[in-house]
């Protein structure tokens, strides 16, 4: 259990850092209520209308080719785990892993699906 | 630690790997070229994809008698998996050659659609080779995955994109199931290997475990599903009449085709065990797909529609070949199989040559006059009518003759009865488009025919293996025979 | 030490999940729900497996567990862009009123 111990003293530190500064700057904070003060977003547009509005789409195609490229990392982390006994065969898997993968994400590229506007 | 020994290919391997290869370099290959600049009317990408079919067909049938098991078992070279890889090459290239015009034709000609068709290709081909539930999941959902974009395709019309969707839905909730399902029959025999599976269940007291049995049923919903089997086809109408007109064509021969080809695996490989208990299962809905597939295909005046209830009254015959089981049974439903497949890619043939531009001119009423105005097409539309209701001399009679004939000699008799009488009912349907080729007058805008040299030959290929495997069955029997042998 | 929560527990959490999934599937109209639901079931599969992996003692499990999901991303990007897709044409994803095709 012994070196379970500074991960439990890191744990202690980082709430008591986080819960501490959130504690004292409640504490400490001057109070001036007004309209402006109340609004959702203080400073900027004012808020109109409703939040379900449809919003560009390409939010939209970021989040999903996040997902897409995001989930190699699950294939990756147990090849890194065991990458000295898979050797040499493991490395031409994986290397073939990734080109295949970075053939769609050349031609993502091209497509402009990367640019915002 | 377990040692961990490098698997060492030899020749023959990568011979039997080269169709997967192959696949999966002309889809990426297509992918990239799309960035080398080419007219609008450029046949690029229908060469590179003839080339890839070619090539894994070739390859495969270097080494087609060889029986080698790879990658721990997971992937198994035999003469299955040569006749199914031969089989999705060769439908996969009559697609091409059917798509080469259409697509310039309804304005879809990009390189994604023929990457989409080379990596279904490739699904279907590893649902085929897949001796492990794991890889036969994967090829599913790569198969399937391709064929919902490929539906969707013509992505301005609503028709299309509905029918996406709705194949999506569906398709996805029946993975859901056969997932669930594989989880099941992973829990029970504590393996994904077919083999395996069989293994454990020979020796096991383990049969009546009720986790086996729903994993099983669940499996059987799942695969019910991608062959469009009652009650599990509301997708096949919809999706075959949204999707273009090629797409339907090569989706209803090749799709059907592996999802058979992986159902007939597990079900021969892994369940021989089980066989009391799947047997009256698929007797019933064997008896129920031939039947609500005819019936409803009876009230259709979309032709594309007919034919879709018409693939889901074959997939009832065929699973009246998978009941029937054994070598007789399988060999069977792979003869039957490949003649389903080109009769059937030879009547969506012709459909996509008719109309002009996007239009699509599919209805009956479309078709009445067709047998004057363009004898050729006609003529080879009727042989197809034919041999999709099994009438002599076309290969869809010598399909429906051994597949009933190994049925009677298996005892099962009701189903034999209720399939000839299906037969009877479809031969109404069919004859229905023919009366309106050669007996009907064409409407005041008579359907403009889009010939292509492509789609001639293509017609052409299906009519002659029609034809030929109506005279000429016995190599095809043969075939079918040497490559059901491995599995058993 | 932790405690073993026993397999019967989990395949018991696993199955109602799917059954969640199968529910919302065949009950609610809206296109994301539906495929919400879907992905229930997906998740309630890789639950048993790694339930199973667990009980018996075997990796197999874990690793089809990694293929689901990229197999589930995968169907999220290609779902997700037919939905788009009809809503751009239609301005609505509720089924029952995507009803061209019918017959």
């Amino acid at each position: 259990m012994t070196e379970y111990v500074p991960v439990l003293l890191f744990l202690l530190v980082a709430i008591g850092f986080a819960g501490g500064t959130i504690g004292l700057s409640s504490l400490i904070v001057p109070r001036r209520r007004n309209a402006v003060k109340n609004s959702s977003y203080e400073c900027g547009v004012e808020p109109v209308g409703d939040a379900l509005q449809r919003f560009t789409v390409k939010f939209y195609l970021v989040a999903v080719l996040f997902i897409l490229f995001d989930i190699e990392a699950v294939f990756l982390y147990p090849w890194a785990v065991t990458f000295r006994r898979l050797g040499l065969y493991g490395l031409i898997e994986m290397a073939l892993f990734i080109v295949i993968l970075f053939v769609g994400y050349v031609y993502l590229l091209r497509k402009r699906a990367l640019e915002w506007d | 630690m377990m040692p961990f020994t490098m698997p060492s290919l030899i020749a023959v391997d990568w011979w039997a790997l080269g169709a997967v290869i192959a696949l999966s370099v002309g889809a990426m290959l297509l992918l990239v070229l799309e960035f080398v600049p080419a007219p609008p009317a450029s046949n690029r990408g229908a060469f590179v994809t003839l080339l890839a079919l070619l090539a894994a067909a070739g390859s495969v049938l270097e080494v087609r008698d060889a029986r080698r098991s790879l990658f721990d078992g997971m992937f198994l070279h035999d003469g299955f998996t040569v006749f199914f890889t031969v089989l999705f090459c060769v439908i996969g290239a009559v697609a091409v050659l059917q798509s080469w015009d259409y697509v310039k034709r309804t304005r879809i000609n990009h390189g994604e659609y023929y990457a989409l068709l080379l990596s279904s290709t490739l699904g279907m081909v590893l649902m085929a080779a897949s001796n492990d539930l794991i890889t036969i999941f994967l090829g599913l959902e790569l198969m399937s995955l391709a064929l919902y974009v490929l539906v969707g395709f013509r992505r301005t019309r609503l028709d299309s994109s509905e029918a996406a969707m709705k194949y999506f839905l569906l398709g996805a909730f029946a993975s859901g199931f056969l997932l669930y399902g594989i989880a099941l029959l992973y829990g029970a025999t504590g393996t994904t290997n077919l083999a395996k599976v069989a293994m454990f269940l020979a020796d096991s007291p383990m049969i009546g475990n009720p986790m086996l049995i729903v994993g099983g049923l669940l499996l059987l919903v799942g695969f019910g599903f991608k062959v469009a089997a009652v009650p599990f086809h509301m997708w096949t109408p919809d999706a075959y009449e949204g999707a273009p007109t090629t797409v339907t064509g090569y989706m209803s021969a090749g799709a059907k085709a592996a999802g058979f080809a992986a159902l007939l695996r597990v079900l021969l490989v892994a369940f021989p065990p089980l066989m009391s208990e799947w047997r009256p299962i698929l007797s019933w809905i064997a008896a129920l797909t031939m039947t609500v597939g005819n019936v409803t295909a009876l009230l259709q005046t979309n032709v594309k529609r007919m034919l879709a209830y018409s693939s889901i009254a074959h997939a009832g015959y065929l699973l009246v070949a998978v009941v029937a089981g054994g070598l007789d049974g399988g060999s069977a439903a792979l003869f039957y199989l490949a003649v389903y497949s080109f009769m059937n890619l030879g009547a969506f043939g012709v459909l996509a040559l008719l109309g002009r531009g996007a239009e699509e001119r599919v209805t009956i009423k479309d078709l009445a006059g067709l047998g004057f105005r363009s004898p050729m097409l006609g003529l080879a539309m009727t042989v197809f009518m034919l041999s999709l209701g099994g009438v002599p001399p076309t290969s869809g009679f010598m399909g429906k003759v051994y597949l009933f004939s190994v049925a009677v000699k298996a005892g099962l008799i009701p189903l034999v009865i209720v399939g000839v009488l299906n037969s009877v009912v479809s031969v109404f349907y069919y004859l229905r488009v023919t009366v309106a080729m050669y007996m009907q007058e064409p409407g005041a805008e008579p359907v403009e025919i889009a010939w292509a040299p492509s789609a001639a030959i293509a017609v052409v290929i299906t009519l002659a293996l029609t034809l030929w495997w109506g005279v000429q069955a016995q190599d095809l029997l043969t075939t079918a025979q040497r490559s059901i042998l491995g599995l058993l | 030490m932790m405690h073993d929560i026993p397999l019967a527990w989990m395949l018991a959490l696993s199955a109602t999940v799917f059954v969640i999934g199968v529910v919302g599937v065949l009950v609610r109209r809206n296109a994301l729900v539906i495929f919400m639901s879907i992905e229930l079931m997906l998740n309630a599969g890789n639950l048993a497996f790694v339930a199973f992996s667990r009980a018996l003692g075997s990796l197999d499990g874990q690793v089809f567990v990694f293929f689901v999901m990229t197999v589930a991303a995968a169907e999220v990007a290609v779902g997700l862009a037919i939905i788009v897709n009809v809503f751009r044409l239609k301005e609505t994803i509720y089924v029952d009123e995507i009803n061209l095709l019918k017959g």
